[in-house]
């Protein structure tokens, strides 16, 4: 079975993306990519810096990989499109993940905004991937304005508390055909394992990653997580049953009539 | 609106009496807590809360690295003129005392950036005194404009503007502001500021929520340790930012906790605050607002800034000068206080690195 992720037209080999904004060093990148297997992975286009080429983080992603600027720090979409633009005027590429937040206590998406952000720059050509609050009818209208998938959080930002708004992401995977990418709040292997099992396309990891002990250890970990949480999604697992399967069924008794 | 009204709701009296009732289970519990009132936040700050400082710094740590990740955020310090009308007790800048004075003309100011720039730095935070003759809002607008060229964010930290000033200023590409209150005490701060201008207590307070409403995109709060109480302050200084972060959710808010430092003049700070009560201050306040900045300058020993780092510190400055040219011109003006930490920015990066930690040069760009 040949089983292969495809946005924006572009085929993508792992379905671990990889954040990059909490890390010890850029330089941990790298490796980082080796071992978890990623092939996506996200810039914040507020810290690259073309003129410092040591500090600047786009300079550390493996070449393979899909670099996803994203537009952290907007406020409101005509900011998020400006930060775009200039991501991809900085040579970034034309993916982008739209990042609109005005709320800095929580960090929770501006979905209107962020709707509207996608439409224009969708529009313009570039590969938009949108962070939202899973919400169906502004996955259906992102659908409708062109994003190329939908990346509703699991939990807040930061929070490693796992997939807290499970139930409307499994409403916006069985209801969109757009892939739905679990952004934010995955805190464990074993949570984005369960998100890929549910049907998600693929999970973005990078605070999970980058405040565990062994960061390596642990991208290799989601890794795996991932490959396995999609391997038993395409194994289509059994039904689960409410009550124990008596060897010895009360109603045999009926089985001659 | 006003935090004033905030400022109000509270006596000082009040204070003591509530530090004297706290026992050591409501200390427990506030630490068990995700989200503090602001009574919660005013015990971590107390006496009480001493014996908890490890609980709270290993929370502390593990909420900063949730959400900054192990990431700190260099900037440097650009004085740009040192002509200053008021009279604070504690500042070597001000109008009574004999000292070179000087104010950069916009060649200056380049090639004061440039020396900056070179060394990678990507954000920067302008500082005058308070003369809206030698340094008017014209004057601050012409040096953005120089600073522009180099840097992607430009913080001031000028005299109190108008709403309408502050929004000329982030129209023209300034993204942030440093106002510190230096004392949310209002006796306190009368006592302080003799005359001048700054005397409007009022004014400088509502300075921040004046800025958001021109739609600034971060501020900076702090009172001025060792001129009253520090617990207190601390509080109120906390309390000013969650008051801004409420009505003003897309707005950036930190704090420092800047501490009184030698300076021309001779004061002597009234209030002793030593590292331990620094601590407490910086922890309390990252449990109260875990996603808030904290700032810490070169104010600070370069050792005691190193162990701050992994205890929620989020934004620090290096390679600093507090003399108006000082950086092209080492000799000619005197600094507005010691500095403590006088690591230049690579030094600092070394530093930063060795603690597991990234320095970041450019976390936000003007657009
Ligand atoms: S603290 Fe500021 S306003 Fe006060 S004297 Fe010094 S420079 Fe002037």
């Amino acid at each position: 079975m040949y089983d292969t992720l495809v946005i924006g037209g572009q085929e993508v080999a792992s379905r671990l993306f990889l954040g990059t904004g909490k890390f010890a060093s850029n330089s941990m990148i790298p490796e980082l990519v080796n071992v978890s297997g990623a092939r996506v992975v996200t810039v914040a286009i507020r810290r690259v810096d073309p003129d410092y080429p040591e500090e600047n983080v786009a300079n550390y992603i493996p070449a393979g990989c899909i670099q996803m600027p994203n537009t952290s720090g907007a406020r409101n979409a005509r900011e998020a499109v400006r930060i775009a633009k200039l991501g991809r005027a900085a040579g970034c590429g034309n993916w982008v993940k739209i990042e609109v937040i005005a709320d800095n206590r929580y960090l929770l998406p501006d979905n209107y905004e962020t709707i509207k952000a996608t439409e224009e720059l969708a529009a313009d050509g570039f590969v938009v991937l949108p962070y939202i609050s899973p919400d169906l009818m502004a996955a259906r209208k992102l659908e409708e304005v062109g994003a190329a998938a939908v990346m509703p959080l699991g939990a807040p930002i930061g929070t490693n508390r796992g997939l807290k708004t499970k139930e409307l992401i499994k409403i916006l995977i069985e209801e969109i055909s757009l892939p739905v990418i679990v952004d934010a709040g995955i805190g464990r292997p074993s949570q984005a394992a369960e998100a890929m099992e549910m049907g998600a396309a693929a999970v973005l990891v990078n605070t999970a990653i980058a405040t565990a002990k062994d960061p390596l250890a642990m991208a290799r970990a989601f890794g795996q997580a991932v490959e396995a949480g999609r391997t038993a999604f395409l194994a289509n697992p059994g039904e689960v049953f409410e009550y124990a399967r008596a060897s010895s069924p009360l109603t045999g008794f009926l089985r001659n009539e | 609106m006003s935090f004033y009204e905030e400022y109000k709701k509270f006596s000082s009296d009040g204070f003591l009496s509530f530090f004297n009732e706290l026992e050591d289970k409501d200390i427990r519990c506030v630490l068990s807590k995700s989200r503090l009132s602001n009574l919660d936040y005013l015990a971590l700050l107390s006496p009480r809360a001493e014996k908890y400082l490890e609980e709270m710094a290993q929370k502390a740590h593990r909420l900063t690295l949730q959400h900054f990740g192990r990431t700190i955020q260099l900037f440097t310090p650009l004085y740009l003129s040192n002509y200053c009308v008021n009279s604070c007790v504690y500042c070597g800048f001000q109008v009574h005392n004999k000292l070179v004075r000087k104010k950069l003309s916009p060649d200056e100011v380049n090639a004061e950036a440039q020396i900056i720039a070179g060394t990678g730095l990507k954000h920067i935070l302008i500082l005058t005194g308070e003369s809206r003759k030698h340094s008017p809002v014209t004057y601050i607008k012409d040096c953005t404009s120089v600073l522009k060229k180099y840097f992607t964010s430009i913080a001031i930290e000028v005299y109190p503007l108008s709403e309408q000033e502050y929004a000329d200023l982030v129209r023209i590409g300034v993204d942030s502001l440093t106002m510190y209150q230096e004392a949310y005490n209002e006796q306190v701060y009368l006592a302080m500021h003799p005359a001048g201008p700054k005397r409007d207590y009022q004014f400088r307070l509502d300075a921040p929520e004046r800025a958001c409403r021109a739609g600034i995109r971060s501020v900076n709060l702090g009172a001025l340790l060792g001129l009253h109480d520090w617990r207190t302050e601390a509080f109120f200084t906390g309390l000013h930012a969650d008051y801004l972060q409420n009505n003003y959710p897309d707005v950036e808010v930190s704090i420092s906790p800047p501490r009184m430092r030698p300076h021309l003049g001779g004061f002597t700070p009234p209030v002793a605050v030593s590292d331990k009560n620094l601590v407490q201050y910086i922890l309390a306040f990252r449990l109260f607002m875990p996603r808030g900045g904290i700032t810490v300058s070169t104010r600070e020993n370069p050792q005691l800034r190193e162990d701050l780092i992994k205890l929620g510190v989020t934004k620090m400055s290096a390679g600093s000068c507090t003399a108006v040219g000082g950086r092209t011109e080492p000799a000619e003006s005197t600094g507005q206080f010691d500095i403590s930490d006088e690591r230049d920015v690579a030094a600092m990066t070394g530093v930063i690195y060795s603690h597991g930690y990234q320095p970041v040069f450019k976390d936000w760009q003007t657009i």
